[in-house]
């Protein structure tokens, strides 16, 4: 508790521990949704500086982790909102697996161009609910809203996706 | 829409899109944060320079508030 206090009061070597100690937990959220090494290496530094910035808001009662993902995920979302629109994925990343081979190429292609023309909020929340699987409560949680909010941004997003990827000639 | 709706669409973007799952960080981030902290020192608003000036001029104009405050300080 004293570290969270110091770090409230602007002590730099307070927030260095805390960077040193989630740098890599913010860092595997926010790739997950941006699925972009460098970029997320980019926000997870973006995150920190508004964590920074925030420290007289934050309130050490409630815990840092929270806090700071609930950041990085508007920070990812600010990213969603003004990159990767109409053009391919970024970087392949080694993922758990590799893309089905069974899937073609010019598939995948569709797949992600109809899923890169999501609003970036669906985007994001299809990204964690669907691809990573999170578990509903842990997406609400991140982003500040309630569990049937994340479940109706699913259902809009699946049904935003399914119309998306018709017109791209895909029938899901 | 239904879940059974739900779970094809799932099963088609996890067969385009991977889930990532546990990715680990390569690098320490923490030299990148120290150039962003002195790219960005933490910069005192303008209303507060302004304020500060006001309470320099008024205190020119009258010292003899001067014991008073710091008798309340």
């Amino acid at each position: 508790m004293e570290l969270l206090e110091r770090f409230a009061r602007g002590d730099l070597e307070a927030f260095e521990t805390l960077f040193r100690q989630f740098q890599a937990r913010v860092y595997g959220w926010i790739v997950r949704v941006v699925r972009d090494r460098g970029a997320a290496e980019e926000l997870t530094v973006e995150t920190f500086w508004r964590i920074y910035r925030a420290r007289a808001r934050f309130d050490p009662q409630r815990g840092f982790e929270g806090w700071a993902r609930r950041i990085a995920t508007n920070v990812a979302l600010d990213h969603l909102k003004t990159c990767c629109r109409d053009v391919a994925l970024p970087e392949e990343l080694k993922a758990e697996r590799q893309p089905d081979p069974a899937v073609q190429w010019e598939l995948r292609e569709r797949i992600n161009r109809a899923f890169l023309q999501l609003p970036a909020q669906y985007q994001l929340t299809a990204t964690l609910a669907l691809v990573e699987d999170r578990p509903y409560a842990e997406i609400a949680e991140a982003l500040g809203i309630s569990v049937t909010a994340v479940k109706l941004r699913v259902f809009r997003a699946v049904r935003l996706l399914r119309k998306n990827l018709e017109r791209l000639g895909v029938k899901p | 829409m239904s879940e059974s709706n739900e779970d094809k669409l799932r099963e088609l973007l996890q067969k385009a899109m991977p889930p990532l799952g546990q990715t680990e960080l390569q690098r320490d981030l923490w030299p990148a944060m120290l150039r962003r902290l002195d790219e960005h020192p933490v910069r005192v608003a303008w209303f507060d320079w302004a304020l500060l000036a006001l309470l320099g001029v008024s205190l020119g104009f009258f010292p003899e508030v001067i014991p008073v405050l710091l008798y309340h300080l």
